[in-house]
């Protein structure tokens, strides 16, 4: 039995992610379809601190919808006018996108309800199973067996590379 | 003996090729010419000593008085499998040391001689004098290279090494199409025996699992010092696997003997292979003097002496390789000798004689047999090896001087020319009664062991041979004549007659008669002979030297009576045989039938067939499939719109049909 | 059963999660195909790399809970996500300069 409220809790993060979804897919405005990102960004954060990953759902709201989305909007401000609507879709092509994704549901939805194994219900985690910041910090620089610092520092290396490879394309000739 | 002094007989000549290969252009010419001969110089003298001390110094005599092979050095060069390793060495031995001599003496006079060959009448010398100078020192470290190999490897480099510089030098008039065709041709035909000697020496090398001189025909003894004595046992045994085997009629020691000699063949000038040999007349007269007159062409006779010891292991065990050589040889010298009777060129005429002679060397190896005066055969054509080298390139000289004072290769330019050039022309005389085999001169000796050598073989042998011989007393003295005699006031008299060459050329010609009249007293018996042993027989066989000396005499009779004055003799007998003169004159067809044999057998019949095949199967299946290729891109280049969507489009599709296809799958099957 | 059954036995599982996720891809995979303006692909793409994330952190919270491969996943995915959306609009600001316009149409230069 859940409590009342995280029912609705659920219903209106799963709701938000797909409205916000299909809004930032079809609105015309580019600026709106990146508010609406953000707010689907925002959904998904709200599903990690259901499922009880606060911290990624902290690096979820900070890297993404802080850091990314700010940058899609400093990039439409820049490339674009204000006010300016994207061309009308043509129906044909339109029509076309609507069928592929619908296959990809149709296809994905289909082999995941066949699994019925996965409608296991969610279990309250013990305590040595909540990831705190204490271990996640640990394995993050730990080597051993959890560990991940080799994908840490790679991660480094390839932000590093990135910041240098952005300013190296972006900048004027 | 120490390595150092042997050593320096080969590095001297190599460095003395790449100074003046490298920096000979910043010589002046007579420099260069210098440095060259005072090199070559050098080299000689060691080698004297090299010489004089194997002889001379009772080191190299073993316990019955044999003459020992003396290894200076033998250097790893390249390990094989197994204890098959190629060396790098220096041998001496009576034959060695001997070709050491040779060719250090002829290559000096060369170097000496070519300061004043090559240089036109007002003393300007040759374009590429130095490269000229270079190249005959990289014969002379070839050469000796060769002579002093340790196994037959060695010799095989240093075999195709002086093959190389003698194209090279062939091919030193490079703007001269017939020069250039003419080294092409010596280099492909010795290529093409080289080829037999290649196969030859792996079935040797695979069979007796080595390539050393010493292990393949020697009794193998403790120590450095070895005798070459053949113990048949021993060495029968290393090739027992080897003579064992048949293979189309021969056993395999046989073919490996034949095909050796094949590659002698070549090098040699014999029948069939000796078409090179008169068109390298091209090359430079001291090249044709030091290449192919005293050094490199007698290579041949030096590998089948060389592998001697093995030539009579076959025979005694019923091979053929020995009768092979002396078939071979004697169809050749008569060949040879018929020829030189109808050449114009007195440059072919000694190219002819010289084959001749070479085959001469050949016979006399070929028929000999231990039973006969201890295998008089193998040190009589050593003995002709020397002093034919000798004469022949005194010879060769004074043709040159001849044709440097004259401008022309023939004779018909020439004539009456003994009293404006007294020294070539008596130097040219002696040089003929050399060859001729008359008395004291130095041919006289070594042609009469060759012929005792035939006569104790064979009636037959005998017989031909010393025909041959009267035929080579006949051409030398119609060249003689030819040219010192029959016409008098034939060239331009006065200020523009010929006269006598510089003397750096005639000093070579002088010195070079000197040897050529005493060198027939050395008494070669002593110092040569196939097992280290001295023969028991040894001096001179009067029976056959007076039979001999009578028909060289009658020989030269016959051409003092047909050429010493103009007449009309030699023009009727031409016309009294007159095929027989066309066809000896266009050297019985020979290179008409290679020509034949290459363009219309080989050329039409083989390789166009091929060359088509490969043109249009070979290569048609892969221009087809580069087609396809070609094809097959244009038509699906479409599909690279450079549209993003468009490839997220096939993506999307191939992993739904993936996707779905996986999921129905399970779906329906688990 | 009324609505209080309904409650009652209501209970979260993966599914709930999943297909949301997987609506959110759909959704990118759509306006990956339809959108022309680069951003707007872009802004799809990252719909689609939102919902893998998320199928992620879904799969590892109902299948092995203790375990924190799936977050550490994400996590790793958000920095990348990163760095490829700052290069991305590095090519994309790069694109406007030369065509004075980011419809993909217009850039179709990468071709044969």
């Amino acid at each position: 039995m859940e409590s009342v409220l995280s029912i609705m809790i659920y219903v209106v993060v799963a709701l938000s992610i797909m409205i916000f979804s299909v809004l930032a897919v079809t609105t015309r405005k580019i600026l709106r379809s990146a508010t609406f990102l953000l707010f689907a960004l925002f959904a998904t954060a709200a599903v990690y601190f259901m499922l009880g990953y606060q911290f990624l759902g902290g690096v979820q709201i900070a890297v993404y919808a802080g850091g990314i989305v700010v940058l899609f909007v400093f990039s439409i401000l820049l490339t674009s006018h204000p006010g300016d609507n994207s061309s009308k879709l043509e129906s044909k092509k339109k029509a076309l996108g609507l069928i592929g994704a619908i296959a990809m549901f149709i296809v994905c939805a289909w082999s995941l309800i066949s699994r019925c194994s996965l409608l296991k219900p969610l279990e309250d985690m013990g305590d040595a199973q909540v990831p705190t910041m204490h271990r996640i910090g640990h394995d993050l620089l730990s080597s051993g067996d959890n560990g991940y610092l080799l994908p840490f520092e790679a991660i480094s290396v390839l932000l590093l590379a990135c910041i240098i490879g952005g300013i190296v394309v972006a900048r004027k000739k | 003996m120490e390595a150092t002094l042997p050593l320096l007989i080969l590095v001297l000549p190599l460095l003395m090729f790449l100074f003046l290969g490298l920096f000979g252009k910043f010589l002046s010419h007579k420099w260069a010419g210098i440095i060259g001969t005072v090199g070559m110089g050098v080299t000689m003298i060691i080698a004297y000593y090299t010489a004089y001390t194997y002889f001379f110094s009772g080191q190299f005599v073993g316990a019955d008085g044999e003459r020992l092979q003396y290894i200076v050095f033998d250097q790893d060069w390249l390990s094989l499998w197994g204890n098959l390793t190629i060396k790098l060495g220096f041998l001496i031995d009576p034959i060695s040391a001997l070709m050491l001599v040779v060719v250090t003496t002829i290559s000096f006079m060369v170097h000496l001689y070519s300061n004043g060959y090559m240089r036109d009448h007002h003393g300007v010398y040759e374009t590429g004098f130095q490269r000229f100078y270079a190249f005959l020192s990289l014969f002379s470290f070839s050469m000796l290279g060769l002579v002093v190999a340790t196994n037959i490897f060695q010799m095989y480099i240093f075999w195709e090494l002086v093959g190389a510089s003698s194209y090279l030098l062939i091919g030193f008039y490079y703007t001269k199409p017939s020069a250039v065709s003419a080294s092409k041709k010596a280099f492909i035909v010795t290529r093409f025996a080289d080829l037999g000697f290649l196969i030859g020496i792996l079935i040797l090398s695979f069979t007796t699992e080595t390539f050393d001189f010493m292990s393949l025909t020697s009794s193998p003894l403790p120590g450095v010092e070895n005798t070459y004595y053949v113990d048949a046992a021993t060495a029968t045994t290393a090739l027992e696997s080897a003579g064992g085997q048949m293979f189309l009629g021969g056993s395999l020691m046989t073919w490996a003997l034949v095909l050796i000699f094949m590659g002698g063949m070549g090098k040699s000038a014999m029948m069939p292979l000796h078409i090179w040999l008169p068109d390298a007349m091209e090359g430079p007269t001291p090249v044709s003097a030091l290449i192919h007159a005293a050094t490199m062409v007698v290579a041949g006779v030096y590998l089948v002496a060389r592998l001697f010891p093995l030539f009579m292991i076959n025979n005694a065990m019923g091979g053929a390789a020995l009768d092979i050589v002396t078939v071979v040889g004697a169809l050749t010298a008569a060949y040879a000798a018929i020829v030189a009777c109808t050449q114009i060129d007195i440059k072919r005429v000694l190219a002819f004689s010289t084959i001749s002679q070479i085959a001469f060397m050949m016979v006399s190896l070929g028929v000999s047999r231990e039973g006969m005066h201890d295998n008089l055969g193998y040190m009589a054509s050593m003995f002709h090896l020397f002093t034919h080298a000798m004469f022949k390139a005194l010879l060769f000289l004074g043709a040159g001087a001849l044709i440097h004072a004259v401008g022309s290769n023939d004779y018909t330019a020439m004539h009456g020319l003994r009293k404006h050039m007294p020294i070539t022309h008596i130097t040219f005389l002696v040089g003929c009664l050399a060859i001729a085999g008359i008395i004291p001169f130095s041919g006289f000796f070594s042609k009469d062991e060759i012929l005792t050598a035939c006569f104790g073989n064979s009636a037959v042998a005998y017989v031909w041979m010393s025909l041959v011989a009267g035929l080579t007393a006949f051409y030398m003295f119609r060249l003689y004549y030819l040219i010192f005699w029959w016409k008098e006031h034939n060239v331009p008299q006065g200020h523009h007659a010929p006269k006598d060459q510089p003397w750096t050329m005639t000093l070579p010609l002088i010195l070079l008669g000197i040897v050529a009249i005493f060198c027939g007293f050395v008494p070669f018996a002593d110092m040569v002979s196939w097992n280290g042993h001295a023969p028991h027989h040894s001096g001179i066989n009067w029976t056959v030297a007076s039979i001999s000396l009578a028909v060289a005499i009658i020989a030269i009779a016959i051409a003092t009576a047909m050429y010493r004055k103009e007449n009309a003799m030699p023009a009727k007998m031409r016309s009294f045989f007159p095929r027989l003169w066309t066809a000896a004159h266009k050297r019985f067809y020979f290179d008409e039938l290679y020509m034949f044999i290459t363009h219309k057998i080989i050329f039409d019949r083989v390789c166009k067939p091929i060359a088509w095949f490969d043109r249009h199967i070979i290569d048609g299946t892969m221009d087809a499939f580069a087609a396809i290729t070609n094809k097959a891109s244009y038509a699906i280049r479409g599909l690279q719109s450079g549209s993003a969507q468009s490839y997220v489009w096939v993506y999307l599709i191939g992993a739904l049909l993936l996707g779905g296809g996986t999921v129905a799958i399970i779906f329906l099957f688990f | 059963m009324d609505m209080l059954d309904l409650l009652n036995n209501f209970q979260l599982n993966s599914l709930m999660f999943l297909i949301p996720s997987l609506f959110m891809f759909c959704c990118g995979v759509y306006g990956f195909l339809t959108r022309r303006n680069m951003i707007a692909m872009l802004i799809s793409l990252e719909l689609m790399l939102n919902a893998v994330d998320m199928n992620f952190v879904v799969f590892n919270r109902f299948l092995c809970p203790g375990q924190m491969d799936g977050m550490f996943f994400t996590l790793f995915a958000i920095a990348i996500a990163a760095a490829e959306t700052a290069v991305a609009i590095a090519i994309i600001i790069n694109a406007y300069r030369i065509a004075k316009d980011i419809d993909v149409k217009d850039l179709t230069k990468m071709k044969f």
